[in-house]
């Protein structure tokens, strides 16, 4: 268990939630941090459904990483985390039908989600199927952190709301308050991962 | 050393290349289209339960849990039928709406079979129809409940399916611009049903307020395809509609 758990072992999972955050840090996956992250709900389940994928697709690269041809390894993997995604995305749509609904292309294009290729290139063609799976778990939990962040900002400046909870009272918008259509857009989340990415690298990323 | 030498050289030979990809080709698609098959029945559930919710959101009846919306579903629905353009009765459909109308599609749809929902609400009868047309980015769709005037409209539902998050999908998300659609009249004059009044225009545009809707501000190309979809889909109704 504690072999388990090595201090190596802790670095891969920890790593990516603040030293080498995916987001933040290698700024991979940011095209669907924009797009996801109008309201919490599916912020959450884009997070959980890339952490499951990158973690799994890893431990398959990793348990097959001496047989794959060099040559058609890109293929390879890409096969492997569209066979995951199309899998994920069915099960959405038999057990969270609303939720699929919400994510419709976005589930698709975790296909194209920098961070697992680039974690299977990077990490699991070379390492063992458990580091590979830690490695998985933490970048997809790091790229998850960074949506939730965006995603609760966006709808509750957005919307006035939080999982759909209306938080703002509705005293506050007879006073002349109203939601801030801007938080709704794209573009706004964009901004807002710069702000994260900047309050991040001056109260939390230590050089090494 | 042989060994190893021996590994070193089958993987990166053509004939493992093709046998390797061929191989894991045939696993993958087996592997999913046993997923497939495995959750078919339950993704087929969903759609249909989904369905039904939003020919309920057209009646007003807004905000149920799955079970409580399939079973107020068929307490509401009388019969699903199917007619076509001309009036005439292609199939009578079922107490309950599940087995005639409610399996037509958008293709169904433009081959002339339309489904028409004859519904009981509070004593009351109303008729749901489907409407079919493009917004801005992709498909748009909505159920449209009438009065049993065959002229004014109880209540109305939209949905898309990639229009842009808090502009054009705003006729699915904004229950209160639905709701600008309750007591509009289809036709501005009952005796001349080739003129369909029904239509979403701007403010400074509109000019007869008994039938046209103020658009969702900020989306001008899919409220043009709301009214689009609503003058055509009107037309293809128009014989059902104007009889007596």
């Amino acid at each position: 268990m504690s072999k388990l758990f090595s201090k190596e072992n802790r670095e891969v999972l920890e790593n990516p939630l603040n030293l080498d955050n995916p987001v933040l840090i290698q700024v991979l996956g940011i095209c669907s941090a924009l797009a996801v992250t109008a309201q919490l709900k599916p912020a959450i389940v884009m997070g959980l459904a890339v952490t499951v994928i990158t973690a799994f697709a890893n431990v398959i690269i990793s348990l097959i990483r001496n047989t794959i041809p060099t040559r058609i390894r890109i293929v390879v993997q890409l096969v492997v985390v569209a066979a995951l995604v199309t899998i994920v995305s069915q099960i959405l749509k038999a057990f969270a039908y609303d939720v699929s609904v919400q994510l419709s292309v976005y589930v698709g294009l975790i296909i194209t989600n920098c961070i697992l290729m680039g974690r299977l290139e990077a990490f699991a063609m070379m390492n063992r199927p458990w580091p590979s799976f830690l490695d998985g778990l933490g970048n997809g939990l790091g790229y998850a952190l960074i949506l939730v962040v965006v995603g609760g900002v966006r709808e509750l400046f957005g919307r006035g709301s939080l999982l759909g909870f209306q938080l703002i009272p509705q005293q506050i918008y007879d006073a002349g308050y109203l939601n801030n259509g801007m938080m709704t857009m794209p573009a706004m989340a964009l901004i807002l991962v710069g702000c994260v990415i900047w309050i991040h690298r001056a109260y939390f990323y230590k050089e090494k | 050393m042989t060994e190893t030498r021996k590994k070193s050289l089958d993987t990166n030979s053509n004939s493992y290349i093709i046998i390797y990809s061929a191989v894991m080709v045939v696993i993958v698609a087996f592997l999913l289209a046993f997923i497939f098959q495995a959750l078919k029945p339950m993704q087929d559930a969903n759609v249909a339960l989904d369905k039904k919710k939003q020919i309920l959101a057209a009646l007003n009846i807004r905000d149920l849990d799955n079970v409580a919306a399939a079973a107020r579903y068929s307490e509401v629905v009388v019969a699903d039928r199917i007619i076509a353009a001309d009036g005439s009765i292609i199939s009578e459909g079922s107490n309950g709406g599940e087995n005639a109308g409610f399996r037509l599609n958008s293709a169904d749809y433009k081959a002339g079979k339309l489904a028409l929902y004859i519904c009981k609400v509070d004593g009351q009868t109303k008729y749901v129809i489907p409407v079919y047309g493009m917004g801005l980015w992709g498909p748009i769709w909505g159920y449209i409940a009438v009065n049993d005037d065959k002229n004014t409209i109880y209540g109305a539902y939209f949905n898309h399916d990639s229009e842009t998050a808090g502009l054009g999908a705003e006729i699915k998300d904004n229950k209160s611009w639905q709701d600008k659609f309750k007591g509009k009249t289809i036709f501005g004059d009952k005796d001349n049903s080739d003129y369909i009044a029904i239509a979403v225009k701007k403010p400074s545009d509109i000019k007869n307020p008994a039938s046209e809707v103020d658009g969702v501000t900020g989306a001008t190309l899919t409220s043009d395809g709301v009214s689009m979809m609503l003058q055509e889909c009107m037309s293809k109704y128009k014989v059902f509609f104007y009889e007596k």
